[in-house]
Parts: C-alpha cells; sequence; structure tokens
C-alpha cells in the first residue's frame, strides 16, 4: 500500500499518510490539515479525518502484521507519513497483553478472560510515548523545532525522551508539586522543565495562553496545537489489544479518564478496526475510571448528565488529575452507547489495587494502574462487569513513577546475617 | 468597570489580529455584550444558542474558572484581565 499524499489546501501539500483533513467532533466543520486544535465555528475539538477507501482487509492485515514491532505497524491507519519508522522516533507500542490468570482468581474472573494490558513497558514507561511519537511526526511536517506540552508528569517524560531523539528542543510546563520520580524522569533528558505554582489545570491554561502569544511562536505543543494528532497515538492501544486477541473485539475494557481523549480514541480505533473489516463486529462495553479524589466524569455518569461539572483535583493518582477533562462528555456518550459505566474508588483502593496487581501478575502499576484494577473489582461486585466475558484492564504507567503511592511498603524483617535469626523471623 | 480581554487566536479575525483588547461591563456577560458591540459577530462564538458559554469554552476572570465562580455572573471588576480559552485535553 502506498503512502498516500493529500492536498490539504490548494496552496499546500501535506504528506500525513491517510490523514485527509480536520473535522470538528462538535459541528462537523472541516478544516485543512494544520496546527490547530479548536473549531473555529463552535470551539470543539477538531479531529482528523482519514481516507481509508483504498484499503482491502486482507491485504491490510498482511502489511500490519509484517511491519515492525511498533505502533509504525499501524501507519497506514495513522496521520503520519508511510516512511515514518526511518525517522528519528521513539518507537514505542506493542507492549505486552498479559494474561491475568491470577488476578482473575482473587477478582472472580473466570480463567483466561482477564488480560491487562501493561503500557509502563513503553520507552518512557508510560501510554504517553505513543501519542508523542504521533506529534513528533506532525510538528516535524508543520516545521516546529521546539516540543513543548503541559503535563501532568508523564507527558513531560514522553516529550523530553521523543524531543532528544528527534533532534528538536523541549521546553515543558509541569505542576510544582509532582511526584519526585516524575520530576527526574522528565528532567534527565536535558531539555527545559518548568514548575508552575497550580494544578494541571492552570498550567494548561497557561500553555493556552502562551500559545496565543508571539512568545510561543514556532513552539508545537504536543496536547496543544498538535493535539488532533497527539491524540491518535491512543487508537494504537485499540489495534494491539485486538490483534493480540487474534483479531478480535476484547469484550470489556476498563480505561483510565484524566481528559477523556485515551477512552475516546480506544473507541475510535475500534469502530476503525470494524469498518475495515479487520476483527468482526460485535458489542463491547468501555468502562471508565477515575479517582474518587477527581472524578468529574463519574459523578456526571451516577448523576445521569450528559455535561460534566469540573473539580478541584485532590488524589494521589495525580496523573488522572484533571479536574476539567476536555473530552468528558465524549466520554459519558460512548460508556453509555456501549453499555459500560463510569466508576472512581478512593486513595485507599487505589493502593490496595497496585499492591494486589503487584502481588498476583508480577505488574507495579503507577496510580492510575491502580485505579484501573481497583475500578474492576468494583464493577464485578456492583455486577456492571461481567466475569465470564474476555476483559481487558489498562495499565498505563510504571509504579516506579509513584513510588510515594506505596510508601509503607517496606522489609518484611532485619536479620543477623544468620540462620538462626532467619528461623527466629519466622522466614524458613 | 473597565477590563482586559485577552482573545484566543481563533477570534482574532474579530478583533482585527489584537490578541487583547478593552471592554467594559460589571460582570462577565456584559463584558461579552460589550464585545459584541465593538467586535460584531464575537458573543455568537462564544455563547450557544441559549446564550449560555460554549462547553468547549473556558473563561478566567482573573486567575478563576468562571465555571467555579457564578458563571455569565461572575464580577469583572475595574483593571480585571479576562482570559478567553478553547478547552484542551492532555496529561
Amino acid at each position: 500500500m502506498a503512502a498516500q499524499t493529500v492536498a490539504s489546501t490548494t496552496e499546500t501539500t501535506v504528506d500525513l499518510g491517510p490523514a485527509a483533513a480536520l473535522s470538528c467532533r462538535e459541528c462537523g466543520h472541516r478544516v485543512p490539515l494544520g496546527p490547530v486544535f479548536a473549531c473555529e465555528e463552535c470551539f470543539g475539538p477538531l479531529e482528523i479525518a482519514y481516507d481509508f477507501s483504498a484499503y482491502d482487509a486482507e491485504e491490510l492485515r498482511k502489511q500490519i502484521e509484517a511491519g515492525p514491532a511498533n505502533i509504525w505497524r499501524y501507519a497506514p491507519l495513522l496521520p503520519v507519513p508511510a516512511d515514518v519508522a526511518d525517522k528519528p522516533n521513539i518507537n514505542p507500542g506493542w507492549t505486552k497483553l498479559v494474561k491475568a490468570d491470577n488476578l482473575a482468581r482473587e477478582l472472580g474472573v473466570e480463567a483466561g478472560k482477564l488480560f491487562v494490558k501493561d503500557d509502563s513497558g513503553n520507552p518512557t514507561h508510560s501510554f504517553k510515548d505513543r501519542v508523542v511519537a504521533q506529534a513528533i511526526e506532525a510538528a516535524r511536517v508543520f516545521g516546529f523545532t521546539t516540543l513543548s506540552c503541559s503535563s501532568t508528569g508523564n507527558l513531560a517524560g514522553a516529550v523530553g525522551a521523543a524531543a532528544a531523539r528527534a533532534g528538536f528542543r523541549s521546553c515543558v510546563f509541569i505542576p510544582h508539586d509532582l511526584e519526585q520520580g516524575k520530576v527526574v524522569m522528565a528532567a534527565v533528558y536535558g531539555g527545559e522543565l518548568v514548575g508552575i505554582e497550580g494544578n494541571y489545570d492552570d498550567v494548561n491554561r497557561f500553555c493556552s495562553e502562551l500559545i496565543g502569544d508571539p512568545a510561543g511562536e514556532g513552539w508545537g505543543f504536543v496536547n496543544v496545537n498538535l493535539r488532533p494528532y497527539y491524540a491518535e497515538g491512543s487508537k494504537t492501544l485499540a489495534y494491539e489489544i485486538c490483534e493480540q486477541l487474534g483479531w478480535q473485539l476484547p469484550d470489556q475494557l476498563v480505561v483510565p479518564i484524566a481528559s477523556g481523549s485515551q477512552l475516546t480514541k480506544i473507541d475510535k480505533g475500534l469502530q476503525e478496526l470494524i469498518k475495515l473489516g479487520l476483527v468482526e463486529d460485535k458489542p463491547y462495553k468501555i468502562f471508565g475510571a477515575q479517582a474518587e479524589g477527581c472524578s468529574p466524569v463519574s459523578v456526571a455518569y451516577k448523576a445521569g448528565h450528559d455535561v460534566v461539572r469540573p473539580q478541584k483535583p485532590n488524589t494521589i493518582a495525580k496523573s488522572l488529575a484533571i479536574g476539567n477533562p476536555a473530552d468528558g462528555p465524549y466520554v459519558l456518550d460512548i460508556a453509555r452507547r456501549t453499555g459500560g459505566a463510569v466508576e472512581d474508588v478512593d486513595d485507599e483502593q487505589i493502593v490496595d489495587a497496585i499492591k494486589l496487581l503487584a502481588r498476583t501478575e508480577g505488574i507495579f502499576a503507577e496510580t492510575a494502574g491502580g485505579v484501573t484494577v481497583g475500578v474492576t473489582r468494583k464493577l464485578i461486585e456492583n455486577g456492571l462487569l461481567d466475569p465470564t466475558k474476555t476483559t481487558v484492564v489498562l495499565n498505563t504507567g510504571d509504579g516506579l513513577k509513584t513510588l510515594d503511592a506505596v510508601a509503607g511498603t517496606g522489609l518484611t524483617a532485619t536479620i543477623r546475617p544468620n540462620l538462626d535469626s532467619f528461623r527466629e523471623a519466622g522466614l524458613a | 468597570m473597565s477590563v482586559t480581554v485577552r482573545i484566543p487566536t481563533i477570534l482574532r479575525t474579530y478583533t482585527g489580529g489584537q490578541a487583547e483588547v478593552a471592554a467594559e461591563g460589571a460582570t462577565l456577560a456584559d463584558v461579552i455584550a460589550d464585545l459584541e458591540k465593538n467586535h460584531t459577530g464575537i458573543a455568537a462564538r462564544v455563547l450557544d444558542d441559549q446564550g449560555k458559554l460554549r462547553r468547549f469554552v473556558n473563561v478566567y476572570v482573573n486567575d478563576d474558572d468562571v465555571r467555579f465562580e457564578q458563571g455569565l455572573e461572575t464580577a469583572t471588576p475595574d483593571g480585571a484581565g479576562v482570559s478567553i480559552i478553547p478547552a484542551v485535553a492532555g496529561g
């Protein structure tokens, strides 16, 4: 399948593979591909519209299976040039889908039916590498030389690493009080890392203002003016899960919600696979997971609302602490359309779930993984999640980034270096 | 009450390219009405058909998101800075 070069306007031509235009998710207004993110008509979010009309399902499946063991195996379905795998990028993805029988036993799920999609295996140990890899390619096409973002931590590290590999300057913005592990993991790549006195929503607001100011000219903000491209990276989670299940849809997915972008793009990816004929069309349910201390979408879901009232976050799950989630209304639509739900768990339940996943499957999840596992347990207890159906739970980051959350975990015993002491401690 | 309003890039066609404009009004609703007087068409971009803030528009009076305050009835004291910002996601 050859790369498609799409004329985005009569004046310019950009090669972003099958991406044909930007389309407003609210009103459908279309504009040429470019570094813009909000609809000029209604402020709605712009997303990529594709031209997949030339694809044959069998040929496409073979091409994907012969592709590299990273997200670029799905290049024909992404807004990237066909030769993307030859360019300097961090090449994330193709992370493990772990059959979690030990966890299934604890949660009362039928053996062989529970899987953890473990995205801590990405280059900077979170799913953010997937989205940043997309943004890098868009930044190249649009001629940006500085990469930036507003971040709750994981994204800052992913941008720093990708910029280093691809030869961009990076300058990223984070709340000043993030977990030390995330600060170090963002700073080590040598770019500029700026703490903002405020929470994530304050950082986001600052970046949105910077982008409209001459000081931010020439800057590609991966999750602001490059957001339509960036967000598509989350589709690759859907593609991988289905391919790893033998080109089948899971029956149920449990996905964390911060802005809600990931969940909506996973749904978009599943719908694309169905329309392309790569998987058999059957019902699936998407469940959203939040922390109680930042649960605007869960609250709206339970109240039957279709708008999301912003909250001031207060939770240990800082990577999910977005009090004003831009894609919240779409998450509500998807949860209701698919027959899923949105649920939340408190900080104590998050820590319990981190430990549960670690001791049953050897996966050390960051707090967001504690949220999804904790919510899975709660959904089963509430009868909302069917324990006899194939279920995929996302772990989107590595526990080494949020060590504070499990700070009480430590030595079982301290003994003298002899066998008597070992026996006395009851360890034999 | 005189305030300064920061205009996002996608609305600058209404302000002749200006990133900041002055407006008058004791509340955000008054300020938007005054903006409309001087920059015809801008109010319909910020407000929906029912006259409410569009769901993908965030407005701040000084550092406060008006959704945590009184929405369109939020007071705009003399000298305040009003920022109109498209909602974005991230993480």
